[in-house]
C-alpha cells in the first residue's frame, strides 16, 4: 500500500497547482455567469440574504463591473426572524456600495403573526420566504434572480443548472431544465418563464472561505466564536438574539462560546460549540470537522428530497 | 471593498488547468455510482454526516447491509431516481485531488435516450472516464459513449474495465476487453487511452493498487486522473486570441469591454479586430476587477479598453489581427456553416424552419438548409437522414441571417460550438459543432448587385417599406389593406398586398394552423415581404399572425423604421358578429380546433407602430395609415443618394 499512496504522491507532486489556482478558475467563472446574465435579461436583480455565500456573491458582482457601479438591484426577504446582526451589516454594506436595496417582508403573514413557534418551522419557511420570494419577484417584474447556491450544499443541488429555468408561478421542473452546453447559456425565456443564475455552482464551503480569507471580504461577526446566550432544544444549540424567544418552564440562557456555519431564522439556525475567532481558526476547524453546513439547519432534515420539494414551489 | 492582496502570478496560474473536467460514463449496471462514491468518499471529498447517510440509508433491492458505506447512496440526487435507482440528470461533484487541483466529475446518465446528457457533460470535459463491465463485455453503449466523447472533444479517455471481482481477476478477461476497447478508441483522435482492471465494489485499482491483480503494472484511476496534463492542442493560452463581449461596463469617462478571455493572450498595446472584419485597434488596458493588470490569458474574466472609439456591443468578437495568424486559423464572418448537431428537442429538426443560433453572447436567426447526414454512434457511419430526432447526431449545413465569426470546433469550443433554441418554447433543440464555414460552392452569401433597394426605389419615387396588419380573424385587415392600396396607386405609388389567405392557397399551402406552422407561416409572408420591399414596393401584408414572438421574429428580419406593425382592434363581439367567412360558427361548433380568438389565443401587440380601429370608420383608418407612411415626404429617398 505505502509504495502505491507513494506513486499517488509522486504524480501528484509533478502536476501540483498553484495553492490559489482553483480559487482563480472559480472567480473567474462566477464573473463570467455575472456578465452574462446582465448582459442578456431585461431586469435582473440579486438575492442577498446576509449570509458568508451573499457576501461573496456580492463581491463577485461589484468585481465583474468595476470600474462602474453593480448595473442591477439587490433585493433581502426578511423574515423578521433574522438574527439582528445581519440587519446592521445588510444596511451598512447597502450604503459602502451604494446598491439599490429593497426589502421584502410577506404582508399577509406579517398580518396573520406567522412564526416559527407559532406555524412550524416549515409553514413559517414556507410563508416568510418561499411565498414572501414569489411576491417580491413578481412585484419587481424580474426576469431574472441571481443566487449564492452551491452545488455542493446538498444532493437534489447536485443536478442544479448555472442557468435554471423557472416556469410560470416560479415553479421548477427537474425534468425541464435545459441543457448546458459549454459556457454558452440559453438566455432566452418564454411568456412568463423567469431564470435563477447561480454564479457560485461550483463553488464548496471551503472554497468560500478561503476565498473570504484571501480577499479579506468582511463578514457578518456571527461566524466567528464568541460568547453568546443560547439553550440547548433537541440537542441543538439556539441562540437568544431578541426577547420574543419562548424560554419553556425553568430554561435559562447560558453563555457559551459559539459560531454559526450559515445564518437564517435565528431560532431556527443551530450553533456549534467553538472558540474559532480568527480565520486561521476557522479554516482549521472546518477540515476537522467535516460534517456538512447544512446539518445545523434545522428545515432540511425530513426526508432527502425535503429540499427538492421546497424547490419545485419556488425556494431558492 | 478590498480586492484583496492577491499577486498577478497566482492569477497567471490558470494556465496551469487547476480545475480538471471529467465526465463519467458507462451503461447501467456498470457500477459507476460506486464507482464515483469511492473516490469521492476515500480522497475526503463528502461531508462525514452525508457518509453517515450513505451507511445508514438502503434503496429496495440494495444487497449492501446496514452500517457500511453504499457508495451509490453519495451520488443519487432527484427523488425520482432514488425511486427508480438510475441516474436521469447530469449531476456535478467536486473531487479534490492531492495535487491541490479540483476535478469537477459530471455524472452523466447511462441509458440511451439520455444521449443529450451525456453529449451536456462530455461538452466541457477534459477526461472522459468509461466504465465497461468485465461479465458482460463491450457493449453498443461503449461505443455509443465513445463517439459522443470524441464528437464533443475529450481527448483523454480512462477506461475502468469494472467488477473485476465477479472475473476472479483474472488477467485474460482483461485484456479481451482492453484489446476491444483500445480498437474501438482507435477510430477517434484521441491523445491517450488508459485501459484499467478495477473493482469499484471492493475497492481494487480505484485509489489504491490491487494486490489481487499483480500483473497489472499500470496507474489506478485517481493515479491517471492525477496525472493529467493538457496537450499541446488544449492550451489555450497558446492558440490565437479570441475574447466574445459579454457586457460593455460603463462608468464616469470609461467604456470597457467586459468578456471572459476564451483562448491565447492579450496585453495593452495588442492590435486587434472587432469580429475579424474590418480595420484594426489597439488595446489600451486589460484591466482585472477595478485594477490594471499586464496580461490576461485563457480562462480570465477581464475587462478592456480601446485606444479608439469603436463600436463594441455585447455579441462581438475581438480577435488577434490575421497577419498574427495562419489564414485558415482566422474566423472570417460567414453565412453558411457546416455542422454537427447534437439533438436536444422533443420535436424533430425541421428543414427550412428559423430557429436561433446562439454563440458566446451572439444571438442571429439560423435556418437549417441541408440534412447532409445523420451518424449511426455505435458503428460511427454516417447515413442518408430526413431529419433528427432527440438524441440523434447529424451532419447539416445552417445559414444565418447575419454573418458571423466562428471557428471549427476542433479549433475551438468556446468560438465554434453554438445552440440553436425554438422560437416559440425558447428550448435549446440542438448543440452545434462548426465543421466549417462553406464559402465557395455552397456559398449562400447574396451577390451584390449594382442595381439595389436605392436604386429601385429611387425610381418608384417612393421609400419601401412593410405595413404588417395583425388582427383577429374578420377584424377587418383585408378591407383596411384593399383600401389603403387602392388609394396608394391612385398617388402613384408601387405597392402590393400579401394577404393572409392568398398565401395560404399558393406558397403556404403545406401548413396547417398549429403554433409551430403558425409560425413558418409568418416566417416565409416576412421573407416574401422582405424580397418585395428590396424590389422597391411598398408591401401591405394583412395577416392574423396571433403570436407576439412571430411578429418579433418577422421584425427583426428589417432595419429599424422600415417594419411598421399595425393592429387592427377591433372588439371581440363585433367579429364574431360579422364572422364573414363563417369561422367563428364552425370553431363554436367545434369543428375548426385551432381558431385565432376560440381555441388559441390572440396576443396584442405590446408596443405597435399604429392602432387603427376595425369597427370605425374605413377612411379614418386609411388616413391614419398614410400618415404614418408619410408617402408625400419622398425627400428622404434623394437625400441618401448624395
Amino acid at each position: 500500500m505505502s509504495s502505491r499512496m507513494s506513486s499517488v504522491a509522486k504524480t501528484a507532486a509533478e502536476t501540483a497547482v498553484a495553492p490559489d489556482a482553483v480559487l482563480d478558475a472559480l472567480e473567474a467563472e462566477a464573473i463570467h455567469v455575472f456578465r452574462e446574465a446582465a448582459g442578456a435579461f431585461r431586469r435582473p436583480v440579486m438575492l442577498y440574504s446576509i449570509g458568508k455565500d451573499s457576501t461573496v456573491l456580492l463581491h463577485l458582482a461589484v468585481k465583474a463591473f468595476a470600474p462602474g457601479r453593480v448595473p442591477f438591484p439587490v433585493l433581502h426577504i426578511d423574515t423578521t426572524w433574522k438574527f439582528r446582526e445581519m440587519i446592521e451589516f445588510r444596511d451598512r454594506k447597502a450604503r459602502e456600495h451604494d446598491l439599490d436595496l429593497t426589502v421584502h417582508t410577506n404582508p399577509e403573514g406579517l398580518a396573520e403573526g406567522v412564526t416559527p413557534f407559532t406555524h412550524g418551522a416549515h409553514e413559517h419557511t414556507r410563508i416568510m420566504k418561499t411565498v414572501a420570494l414569489r411576491q417580491a419577484l413578481d412585484a419587481g417584474g424580474y426576469d431574472a434572480a441571481f443566487g449564492g447556491a452551491r452545488r455542493d450544499e446538498e444532493r437534489s443541488r447536485a443536478k442544479e443548472r448555472i442557468f435554471s429555468l423557472r416556469e410560470p408561478g416560479h415553479r421548477w421542473e427537474p425534468r425541464k431544465q435545459r441543457p448546458e452546453f459549454w459556457r454558452t447559456a440559453n438566455t432566452q425565456l418564454s411568456e412568463g418563464q423567469t431564470m435563477r443564475v447561480f454564479p457560485m455552482s461550483n463553488w464548496t464551503e471551503l472554497d468560500v472561505w478561503r476565498y473570504i480569507q484571501r480577499e479579506e471580504i468582511e463578514v457578518v461577526p456571527l461566524y466567528f466564536a464568541k460568547e453568546r446566550p443560547v439553550v440547548e432544544r433537541d440537542g441543538q444549540l439556539i441562540m437568544v438574539d431578541d426577547e420574543r424567544y419562548p424560554l419553556r418552564d425553568g430554561e435559562k440562557p447560558e453563555m457559551r462560546s459559539v459560531r454559526f456555519r450559515t445564518l437564517g431564522c435565528y431560532p431556527l439556525t443551530a450553533a456549534v460549540e467553538s472558540t474559532a475567532d480568527t480565520m486561521d481558526d476557522l479554516l482549521a476547524e472546518m477540515l476537522v470537522d467535516r460534517r456538512s453546513e447544512r446539518s445545523g439547519r434545522l428545515i432540511d432534515g425530513e426526508g432527502g428530497g425535503s429540499m427538492e420539494s421546497k424547490k419545485t414551489e419556488g425556494y431558492f | 471593498m478590498t480586492t484583496g492582496n492577491s499577486t498577478d502570478t497566482s492569477r497567471a496560474a490558470l494556465f496551469e488547468h487547476p480545475i480538471v473536467r471529467v465526465v463519467a460514463c458507462g451503461s447501467v449496471d456498470d457500477g459507476k455510482s460506486t464507482l464515483i462514491g469511492r473516490l469521492l468518499a476515500e480522497t475526503e471529498s463528502v461531508p462525514d454526516d452525508i457518509l453517515d447517510y450513505a451507511r445508514n440509508t438502503r434503496r429496495s433491492g440494495s444487497t449492501i447491509p446496514k452500517g457500511e458505506v453504499d457508495f451509490s447512496m453519495l451520488t443519487d440526487g432527484l427523488e425520482a431516481e432514488h425511486e427508480q435507482g438510475i441516474t436521469i440528470d447530469v449531476a456535478y461533484r467536486h473531487l479534490y485531488l492531492p495535487s491541490g487541483r479540483r476535478a469537477i466529475i459530471a455524472d452523466a446518465p447511462g441509458h440511451e435516450q439520455y444521449t443529450r446528457n451525456m453529449a451536456v457533460a462530455a461538452s466541457t470535459a477534459d477526461v472522459a472516464i468509461l466504465l465497461v463491465d468485465a461479465t458482460r463485455g463491450i457493449r453498443p453503449q461503449t461505443h455509443r459513449h465513445l463517439t459522443v466523447c470524441a464528437i464533443m472533444g475529450v481527448r483523454t479517455v480512462i477506461v475502468a474495465i469494472n467488477k473485476m471481482d465477479a472475473v476472479d481477476y483474472k488477467h485474460v478477461a482483461f485484456e479481451e476487453f482492453a484489446g476491444g476497447v483500445r480498437a474501438a478508441a482507435a477510430r477517434f483522435d484521441l491523445d491517450e487511452v488508459e485501459v484499467i482492471p478495477v473493482s469499484a465494489l471492493t475497492g481494487d485499482n480505484v485509489i489504491e493498487g490491487s494486490g489481487q491483480m499483480p500483473w497489472y503494472h499500470g496507474p489506478t484511476v485517481l493515479e491517471a486522473l492525477t496525472s493529467w496534463r493538457p496537450s499541446a492542442a488544449e492550451d489555450r493560452s497558446g492558440a490565437p486570441f479570441r475574447m466574445p463581449v459579454q457586457y460593455v461596463v460603463r462608468a464616469e469617462d470609461f467604456r470597457g469591454y467586459a468578456g471572459t478571455v476564451v483562448s491565447g493572450t492579450v496585453r495593452p498595446g495588442d492590435k486587434i479586430v472587432v469580429n475579424a472584419k474590418g480595420g484594426t485597434t489597439s488595446v489600451e488596458r486589460v484591466m482585472f476587477g477595478d485594477r490594471d493588470i499586464e496580461v490576461a490569458r485563457a480562462g480570465q474574466a477581464v475587462t478592456l479598453t480601446l485606444e479608439t472609439e469603436t463600436d463594441v456591443t455585447r455579441g462581438d468578437l475581438l480577435v488577434a489581427p490575421p497577419e498574427d495568424l495562419a489564414a485558415e486559423h482566422f474566423p472570417r464572418p460567414a453565412t453558411a456553416f457546416a455542422a454537427d448537431l447534437v439533438w436536444t428537442g422533443d420535436e424533430e429538426l425541421r428543414h427550412g424552419r428559423s430557429y436561433l443560433l446562439l454563440a458566446g453572447s451572439l444571438a442571429v436567426p439560423a435556418v437549417v438548409t441541408a440534412i447532409r447526414a445523420r451518424r449511426d454512434v455505435v458503428s460511427g457511419e454516417e447515413m442518408a437522414a430526413r431529419t433528427l430526432k432527440m438524441n440523434d447526431i447529424g451532419h447539416v449545413e445552417i445559414s444565418t441571417d447575419t454573418a458571423v465569426p466562428l471557428d471549427p470546433y476542433t479549433l475551438s469550443r468556446d468560438t465554434g460550438g453554438f445552440l440553436l433554441v425554438e422560437r416559440v418554447s425558447r428550448d435549446t433543440v440542438a448543440a452545434g459543432l462548426v465543421r466549417h464555414a462553406l464559402r465557395r460552392a455552397h456559398n449562400v452569401v447574396p451577390h451584390t448587385f449594382t442595381v439595389d433597394q436605392e436604386a429601385r426605389a429611387l425610381l418608384k419615387s417612393q421609400r419601401p417599406r412593410v405595413l404588417w396588419l395583425t388582427g383577429l380573424p374578420g377584424a377587418g385587415k383585408s378591407t383596411i389593406a384593399d383600401a389603403l392600396e387602392g388609394r396608394l396607386h391612385a398617388m402613384g405609388m408601387h405597392t402590393y398586398v400579401l394577404d393572409g389567405d392568398g398565401v395560404r392557397t399558393g406558397l403556404n399551402k403545406d401548413l396547417g394552423f398549429t403554433p409551430e406552422d403558425r409560425a413558418e407561416n409568418v416566417r416565409r409572408v416576412a421573407e416574401t415581404a422582405k424580397l418585395m420591399m428590396d424590389a422597391g414596393l411598398i408591401v401591405i401584408v394583412s395577416l392574423v399572425s396571433p403570436f407576439r414572438g412571430d411578429r418579433r421574429a418577422a421584425k427583426g428580419l428589417f432595419p429599424e423604421g422600415d417594419f411598421l406593425e399595425v393592429w387592427v382592434d377591433t372588439p371581440a363581439d363585433v367579429v364574431v358578429e360579422r364572422d364573414p367567412k363563417g369561422l367563428y360558427a364552425k370553431a363554436k361548433a367545434g369543428t375548426l380546433p385551432n381558431m385565432t380568438g376560440v381555441g388559441q389565443t390572440y396576443e396584442p401587440p405590446e408596443h405597435p407602430d399604429l392602432v387603427v380601429s376595425g369597427s370605425g370608420e374605413l377612411a379614418t383608418a386609411v388616413d391614419q395609415l398614410l400618415d404614418v407612411l408619410d408617402v408625400v415626404d419622398v425627400v428622404d429617398v434623394v437625400d441618401v443618394r448624395h
